[in-house]
Parts: C-alpha cells; structure tokens; sequence
C-alpha cells in the first residue's frame, strides 16, 4: 500500500530525535486521532534552517512524512520552508494513500508550529505564517492513565 | 523472507488438507446440483446431508435447524434483520451489544434507519457484558437479544448460558454471533437457549465463503436470499457444495480436537502473555485473563501506534492485527477497546495475536524477542514516551 520511498523513510526514518535549546519547537496532531509530530528546527541567525530533528507517534505514513519534512527543510530560508507544503512533501515521498494525506498536512503544520514557536521567542512576526490548527505545543501532556 | 509466523488466525485459518481433500471431487466429479432429481445428484445431496449433521453435532442442535449461507456476516445480517421483520407485530426494540463485530452493530444502525430501536449494552473493564444492564433494557417490545460468543478482538467469551436464560425468562429471543467460538469452545444451544446462531467456515480451518446460521425450530423468520427453494425455501441459490463439505468436515475436526488444542493453545498464550507483560513496560493485557479464547492475546502498548508495529512486525515475518484507527481506515480505534474504558491514545497501541495448534513455543519466543526491540525502537521516536519521561524525572 505504500511507495518505496514511504517505506524508505519509514524503516530509516531520517532525522529522529531533540534538539537541545533548539530555535523553534512545535507539536501537532491529536492523540485521539493516533498521530502527533513534534518538530524542532534550529535557525541560525540570517534565518537558515540548520538543523532540523522530529519525533512522532502515528503509522507509517505519519513516520514517513515527518521524516521526508525535516530533509526538505534544512538548509532553506524560513520563507523557502514556509513553501514546503503537504502537497511537497507527498510528491517527494512518491504518494500516500488517499486514507493517509492526512499525515502530510500534520508534517506540513509541523514546520508551521516550529516556525510558531521560533517567532515567538524571537517576537518577530514571520509573514505569511499562522499558527496550525493542530498546534497542540502548549499543553503538551502525557497521558494521565494509571497502569 | 523466508520465515512466516501466522498469528492472525482470528482473521482467517489455513484449510486443513483434510478438508481440502474432501472437497475437491466436489468440483470435478460430484458436480451435480442437489436440488436436480437424477441419481447422478445423490452423491451432492447426501454430501449436504452429511456436513449439515457434522455442523449439527457439533453445537447439539437438530439437522433441519441448520442452514448454509455464504458467511457469518450474511448469518448476521439474517439474524437481524430478518427476525426485525418477521416480529414487528411485537416490537421493535432490539438489544445488542457494543463491542459486537461491525456485521451486527452495521446492520443493527441499519435497522435503527428503518424504524427500529436498538440498545447497546455495556460491557465490564474484561470486555464482559453486564448481565444487570442486559435484563434491565428488556422491554414489553424487545424481540431480540444478540450477543457474540467470544469477542473477535479482546478473546473475551461470554456467559451465554446465562444470556440464555435470561432472554428465555423474558420470552426473547435470543441470537450468537458465534464466528469466533464455533468449535473453538463448547457451545450448546439447548443448555444455552440459544434460537440463532451465527458461524464461518474459515475461521475453522474450512474454506471461505461459507457459513451457517442454526435457526431453533419454531423460530418464524424468513427467507433473506430470494430465490429457489434450497434450505427449506428459507436461503435460496444453489448451494455451494465443496464449501458446504468443507464446512462440515472442518467443523468435524476442530470439534473433535477441540480439547486438546485448547490445551495446548492456552498454554503457549499463558507463555505469551507472561513474556509481555513482565518484560516490556507500560504494557496491558486487553480481555478477561482467564476466560477468554485459547489462541487469543490482545495487547495495549502505551506511547505507540498500532500500524507502524504491524508494518515492522510484517518485515520480520511476524503477521498480527491492530484496532488502531490507521489499520481501521477511519480516525477511531477500535470500539471494542474504547467500550472496555481505554483512552483513545491508548487504543491505538494494541496489538491482537491470535494463535493456531500449529504455532510453536520457539515461534512465540521469537515474536517476543522481535516485539521487544520493536517497542523499543517506536518508543523512542514518540513524542508522548519523551514528554512521559521527561515528566517522571521532573517528579
């Protein structure tokens, strides 16, 4: 059901883990829903995308996609990372089930929450970026079920 | 890949060669339509007769009571929606439950569209119906009560003796979605007071594509299929001998070895369950401990997602089954899960292996070997293990 390149990505995803202090974090999806990507972007100071890193909790697709995200942003500019939109992201991955185009808008809202989170700290404003609507970075919680 | 451990036999079984081996003069030289009048069509008819014996048996009931289908979800849907027409004069209120398999709770919102009333009872943290609230929806014009033998997903079995005796009391009849405990566990309609009941061959060892529904005599309902006169004017079209040979002999079979793979197939479950539970954290066992299928272990792992397990599993030759809402094709998880009180970002994470006689201790061992790494691996991609973590330490 998947491409090669989905595959790919999935089984070696590239670019998983933190970023310590990183310049911008963002955290979307929906635990119901069974996907969130968290996504941490470190931004030098003439607004290169140096380094990014993800983590996320979903299928393959979700995987896939965060992975294939973070190598299309590093090394742009914040406005070329704002033109890595979930359409992008899914040519790059050679398709996604028409059940999983889900996962690429999540990828695509990722970059937007890191970049959020970026120009928030920062206070600056980032033209033509809003914040997601699965921007779920300010409560962030762990599920509270005893085990 | 060369290795292929199978443990998805609530999914669908591998034929037994057996059975196989019994049907297939059904294709080429026994060919003949039952229903024709020529002697060449005797040994068709008396193959019927046969199977509908070696089905009979296997749950008590009479030979006339039982009737082939093309599958347990037309079974299902003839329960239903059959019983819901011919006893509308009495009522149209129908009691269910909410952890039955998507043949009965579809056809029971379909009947919900049509003018009827349905309840879905609840069932306990084990997945077990609660028996009070049960007896408490009959109403003066409930007609129905339909309740699954065993769960398809959690393992759960239920105390069908005393759903029996309850729908008996109460002068309802009663119907089992028995797809997943014809002869797997003992069933008996008249201690049971079961009216209809519902099964697969291919959850049996038998082929696909056919069926049985056992209807109590005196039981009014219907003709679902129209057509000819096959089944007793009540399920018309021709009927599908080789499956329907199968179907008997596969039940013959797994009824026959009913005792001693249950024995066998509890114990490497015990093993299993042990194995995971003690060695990989943050882990639940979904269903009742005990009383539950013999080749069935559900599992919920905290902080990951079930299809990308599958996908890892499948690439070491493991083949299992997840009521995560990827592999469902909807944004829900399983309901079963959910109607059991888990959190939806827990139901996400289960896992559903379901063994065979044929599994070995070595294939189990393996599995969770592979399950381990895997867990771990996924674990440490997941936002929601690194934020669990990070709490625990700020604690």
């Amino acid at each position: 059901m998947y491409s090669e390149k989905v595959m790919d990505h999935f089984n070696n995803p590239r670019n998983v883990g933190e970023i310590e202090n990183a310049s911008g974090v963002g955290t979307v999806g929906n635990a119901k829903c069974g996907d969130i990507m968290r996504m941490y972007l470190d931004i030098d100071e003439n607004g290169i995308i140096q380094e990014a890193k993800f983590k996320t909790f979903g299928c393959g697709a979700a995987v896939a996609t965060s992975s294939m995200a973070t190598e299309l942003v590093k090394g742009k500019t914040i406005q070329q990372a704002l033109e890595v939109t979930n359409k992008a992201v899914m040519e790059a991955l050679d398709g996604l089930p028409p059940v999983k185009v889900h996962c690429s808008l999540l990828a695509e809202e990722a970059i937007h929450a890191a970049l959020w989170d970026y120009a928030e700290k920062n206070n600056i404003k980032i033209e033509g970026l809003e914040r997601p609507v699965n921007d779920i970075s300010e409560k962030e919680e762990a599920p509270e079920e005893e085990y | 890949m060369s290795k292929l451990i199978y443990l998805d036999n609530a999914a669908t079984t591998q034929v037994y060669p057996e059975v196989l081996d019994e049907m297939l003069p059904y294709f080429t030289e026994h060919y003949g339509n039952p229903a024709a009048i020529y002697s060449f069509a005797g040994e068709s008819e008396q193959a019927v007769a046969k199977a509908r014996k070696q089905v009979a048996d296997v749950i008590g009931a009479k030979t006339d009571e039982i009737y082939f289908t093309g599958g347990g979800s037309e079974s299902d849907n003839w329960a239903l929606k059959a019983t819901a027409e011919a006893y509308a004069p009495k009522g149209k209120h129908i009691i269910t439950t909410a952890i039955e398999h998507h043949a009965i709770l579809h056809t029971a919102q379909w009947l919900e569209q049509h003018g009827y009333e349905i309840t879905y009872v609840g069932v306990d943290e084990n997945g077990t119906v609660k028996l009070d609230e049960l007896e408490a929806a009959i109403r003066p014009d409930t007609i129905l009560i339909s309740v699954m033998a065993a769960n398809n997903e959690i393992g759960t079995i239920q105390p069908l003796k005393e759903i029996g005796a309850i729908a008996r009391k109460h002068d309802v009849l009663f119907h089992t979605d028995a797809v997943q405990a014809f002869a797997h566990v003992p069933i008996n309609v008249d201690e049971m007071n079961i009216d209809m009941l519902s099964a697969s061959g291919h959850k049996i060892n038998g082929p696909k594509g056919i069926g049985v529904m056992y209807i109590r005599k005196g039981v009014k309902i219907r003709s679902f299929i129209h057509g000819g006169a096959q089944e007793r004017h009540r399920r018309a079209g021709t009927h599908n001998v080789p499956g329907i040979v199968g179907i008997g002999k596969a039940a013959e079979i797994s009824s026959a070895n009913m005792a001693k793979n249950n024995e066998y197939e509890t114990k490497l479950r015990d093993h299993l369950i042990e194995r995971v539970l003690n060695e990989i954290p943050y882990t639940r066992l979904n269903g009742h401990r005990t009383n539950r299928l013999p080749n069935n272990a559900n599992f919920c792992f905290r902080f990951i997602e079930g299809e990308s397990m599958l996908i890892l599993l499948d690439q070491a030759g493991i083949c299992g089954s997840s009521g995560s809402a990827c592999t469902s094709g909807s944004l829900d998880p399983s309901h079963v899960l959910l109607a059991i009180g888990l959190p939806h970002e827990i139901a996400h994470g289960s896992l559903r292996l379901t063994l065979s006689e044929k599994t070995t201790l070595e294939d189990i061992d393996y599995t969770v070997d592979t399950l381990k790494a895997i867990i771990e691996r996924l674990r440490s991609m997941s936002p929601l293990y690194e934020d669990f973590v990070r709490k625990n330490k700020e604690e």
